[in-house]
């Protein structure tokens, strides 16, 4: 080995870890493409009210609101969660994790709210197509939440089993990843759905 | 011998808690601008709709930077040029399905 090559092998030193962190932030890559196809469809259809209620009629800002503020301190809740599992603080961890779930929970709680009244009034997916993409969009959002919340609860059990080492990290460093990028689509969704539906 | 997790992944960026800090309070701000705005009507409507939107890249981009680390050090490198690329597909699709269905509208009277 040259000694080209020893300085290259020790200042590149790659891990699987890495490249595992990697290979989920592509995959994140390409759930940003699957976003972008339902906002295109609902920036297409977002006036085929077909004579029914649009945005103005059906949403209501101060909801939504709070809605984004409590997805929003949840990412912050999972960057202190990160922050303390890489400084080995597992109570403080553990507190944050709880944290990040509540308001996870909370934020889909009130969507599910937001979609019943919707429903119950008439103005299901299947009212328009204004409707239909509109359901489409924030509901993949709100899956995606969802199953997130899922992951989470497995993850804290695998963190309480094993807790923290190289394998246990890569997994809480991918679900951050995946939380963060969810708020950062939800930014785009409370604008671009919301807000400015309802200028 | 003794690894924290620390050691394990120093080649990986992560955040200091005042980056979070700073990018949560940035967020809040932009966040409270944006729907101000909105439900008070504080311009004119094209105004507002720029406004709204200069926020919301603003708030994307503080979140990218101070929660997702995405800046040009070696390591985020990497995530950086696969997100720029993933960026560069979501606005053709996005651009051209409203260009495209916008003059099949005029073009079909649909």
């Amino acid at each position: 080995m040259t000694t080209a090559n020893m300085r290259y092998v020790s200042h590149h030193h790659h891990n699987q870890n890495d490249t595992n962190v990697y290979g989920f932030w592509i995959y994140i890559m390409s759930d940003c493409i699957l976003f972008a196809c339902l906002f295109a469809t609902f920036a297409v259809l977002h006036n085929n009210t077909y004579g029914g209620p649009g945005a103005k009629e059906l949403f209501s800002l101060p909801f939504v609101f709070v809605e984004t503020m409590i997805l929003l301190t949840s990412s912050f809740t999972c960057g202190l969660m990160m922050l303390a599992l890489y400084n080995n603080k597992r109570k403080l961890a553990f507190i944050a994790l709880t944290l990040t779930f509540l308001l996870g929970v909370s934020f889909v709680f009130m969507e599910l709210k937001e979609f019943h009244t919707l429903f119950a009034e008439g103005n299901s997916w299947q009212r328009s197509a204004f409707l239909s993409s509109f359901f489409t969009l924030v509901g993949t959002h709100g899956l995606h939440v969802s199953l997130g919340l899922l992951w989470l609860i497995i993850l804290a059990i695998q963190l309480g089993i094993h807790g923290i080492n190289p394998t246990t990290m890569v997994k809480m460093r991918t679900f951050s990843l995946f939380w963060h990028f969810l708020d950062i689509v939800w930014i785009l969704l409370f604008t671009i759905v919301y807000l400015l539906e309802t200028i | 011998m003794n690894t924290s997790p620390s050691d394990i992944d120093e080649s990986s960026a992560h955040g200091s808690l005042k980056s979070y800090i700073v990018g949560f309070i940035l967020s809040i701000v932009l966040t409270l601008l944006a729907f101000g705005a909105v439900m008070q009507q504080w311009f004119s409507p094209l105004l507002i709709v720029t406004f709204v939107t200069v926020m919301a890249v603003f708030q994307l981009l503080i979140q990218l930077i101070f929660f997702l680390h995405l800046n040009s050090d070696s390591k985020p490198y990497w995530n950086l040029s696969a997100f720029l690329f993933a960026m560069l597909i979501v606005v053709v699709i996005v651009v051209a399905s409203i260009w495209i269905m916008y003059n099949l509208n005029v073009n079909m009277q649909m």
